[in-house]
């Protein structure tokens, strides 16, 4: 196989192989959880929780207190270096948006590709600081299981590899966009099935905690 | 054949000056690379050799290639030196025909035995011999039987080196390249649909300087030729880094010359010199004239999806299969979520209510 080849299946049935386990992987795991259903609430309602809810979605970003967030400032920082720039190198560059927009239909502008490159180096860091901490820091090491390794080579991988494509590292560029792509597809494939799904649920969770909260009249 | 005189008189016979001829040596030698000291090694070497046998096979293939070297421009260097190449079998342009033009390839190959050039444009059907022939020969016959005591081949144009257009899905004739059949011999890729003229003199011409050929990419393609992608060295590279897009072929981003990425250009995976060398005798090249480059160096260029969709697109209709994907998905969580819930009523049915009662008998016996 050349990389000619490669690049034409990581672009083709890889691609959509990773698609499809994605779409049906994540419907059944969100269709799960809303056809849970709740006990009824027999109390009467001390606000409107949807207001809350929204609410909750947004201000649980923002760090809670000066207090705790001095004492994880490291956490603090990297972790929001590399969510934001794993933002902007996914949705602002032009290839994915061009990919989303054969996808979806539609597109939007993106940000200069230096700009870009600069995210992808903020989030590398970050995410290899993480790393460090989890191996270093005693408590989260005892409480970390390979899933949190393996989510977090998933998730470095493509950050990696296209940083390395953009910038000819090492191997052709045709090889390495083809690794690239295949990354993504790992990631796909992987995200359903481990803590991947967070992007997705916790979203879901911040709207039920601020809902419930709203509906009993308490700060959430 | 009869005319066996060293290129340098050959050449000098047609009117190229000295000076002439040491500038092509030198633009030789930068094009590929080498250091300046070369040049004068580079037209000793070419100076004195006897024009070497070359027989030029063509199987599957639209003439393209040969167009391109012999008709690109008025006579250049690479021109005449091409035409000074002992070119004992070319079947589009040999005067012989039939039986006298098969006699001329084997008389040369009798003759060269071991030293001789072969070049091959066309791809090779393995799917049925009769796809096709040459004088009731089929192509893998006459590609094995030529290949057998040639010094290296040179494969030219993107047919011959990966199999090209007939090579396209479905491949209906089983089309291969050429070193896809022959694995014992040095093998030169010189892809490209079709590929840059200057590119044939200079493997030619190193060929002739050093006896072997030069350094090679991983897909088989002169490195000096083929060593940098369209994209890095395309003049429209800024507009791709500031974002600025050509979205039509005809709005303000086109006629301000902006990056064709979004149109479908394939210039980043697609490794040529037509940025830097160009056409036309340095004229300009596809993306200069607003088209998107078609990655026509590459294997598989005709399946990389449409030529005007985004190289970052799928080659295959992604929509299609997340509509697939979100059908499936949402009836499989509906049932999954339909078979939780019954499971939770039929154990609230099977609850049984505990008094205080009950837990108490015990205590009373």
């Amino acid at each position: 196989m050349n990389s000619a080849e490669f690049l034409l299946w990581v672009r083709g049935p890889g691609l959509n192989i990773a698609l499809v386990i994605f779409t049906i992987g994540m419907l059944i795991r969100l269709l799960e959880i809303f056809m849970l259903g709740r006990k009824q609430n027999l109390a009467e309602l001390r606000a409107n929780g949807v207001s809350a809810g929204l609410r909750t979605i947004f201000t649980r970003s923002t760090p809670a207190d000066k207090n705790s967030m001095r004492r994880s400032m490291f956490t603090f920082v990297a972790g929001y270096g590399f969510h934001i720039g794993l933002f902007v190198v996914i949705f602002l560059l032009t290839p994915h948006i061009q990919l989303i927009q054969s996808l979806l239909g539609f597109g939007w502008p993106a940000l200069p590709t230096p700009v870009v490159d600069l995210f992808t180096v903020i989030a590398l860091i970050s995410l290899m600081a993480l790393l460090w901490r989890r191996l270093t820091h005693p408590v989260v090491r005892y409480l970390s299981t390979p899933q949190d390794y393996l989510v977090w080579a998933a998730t470095f991988l493509p950050l990696l590899t296209g940083y390395m494509s953009y910038h000819h590292l090492w191997f052709p560029y045709s090889w390495l966009l083809g690794v690239h792509i295949l990354s993504v597809e790992f990631l796909l494939i992987l995200f359903p099935f481990t803590k991947l799904t967070h992007a997705f649920t916790l979203f879901i969770s911040r709207w039920y905690t601020g809902m419930m909260a709203g509906e009993k009249g308490v700060a959430s | 054949m009869s005319n066996n005189k060293p290129l340098g008189q050959a050449l000098r016979e047609q009117g190229v000056s000295r000076r002439g001829f040491l500038k092509f040596c030198a633009t030789t030698a930068s094009l590929m690379a080498l250091p300046p000291s070369m040049v004068p090694a580079i037209a000793k070497a070419l100076e004195s050799a006897r024009r070497p046998s070359v027989i030029w096979l063509s199987f599957q293939e639209c003439t393209g290639c040969t167009e391109s070297l012999t008709r690109s421009h008025a006579p250049t260097l690479e021109g005449l030196i091409f035409d000074n190449i002992s070119l004992d079998y070319h079947h589009t342009l040999q005067a012989a025909s039939g039986d006298a033009a098969e006699a001329a390839r084997e008389a040369a190959m009798e003759e060269n035995k071991g030293n001789y050039l072969l070049v091959v444009d066309g791809s090779i059907p393995l799917g049925n011999p009769g796809y096709s022939t040459i004088a009731g020969i089929s192509n893998l016959e006459m590609l094995k039987e030529v290949a057998e005591h040639a010094a290296a081949i040179i494969a030219v144009g993107t047919c011959a080196a990966y199999g090209g257009l007939p090579h396209a899905n479905p491949n209906p004739t089983g089309a291969v390249s050429v070193e896809e059949i022959i694995k014992d011999k040095p093998i030169v890729n010189v892809p490209g649909c079709p590929p840059i003229p200057v590119v044939i003199t200079g493997v030619l011409a190193h060929f002739l300087t050093f006896g072997k050929l030069p350094e090679l990419d991983h897909l088989g393609r002169p490195l000096a030729f083929y060593g940098n992608n369209i994209h890095d060295r395309c003049y429209r590279r800024p507009f791709y880094d500031k974002g600025l897009f050509a979205n039509t072929f005809d709005d303000e981003g086109a006629r301000k010359g902006w990056c064709l990425f979004k149109l479908g250009c394939k210039g980043p995976v697609t490794y040529n010199a037509c940025a830097t060398i160009k056409w036309n005798d340095g004229t300009s090249f596809p993306i200069e004239a607003g088209h998107g480059c078609l990655g026509c160096s590459e294997p598989n260029f005709w399946d990389m999806g449409g030529f005007y969709n985004a190289l970052s697109e799928s080659t295959m209709n992604l929509s299609r299969t997340a509509a697939v994907g979100i059908a499936v998905g949402a009836a499989a969580g509906t049932a999954s979520g339909l078979l939780n819930r019954r499971k939770k009523s039929k154990a609230e049915a099977a609850h049984e209510t505990v008094s205080v009662k009950d837990l108490q008998r015990e205590d009373k016996s």
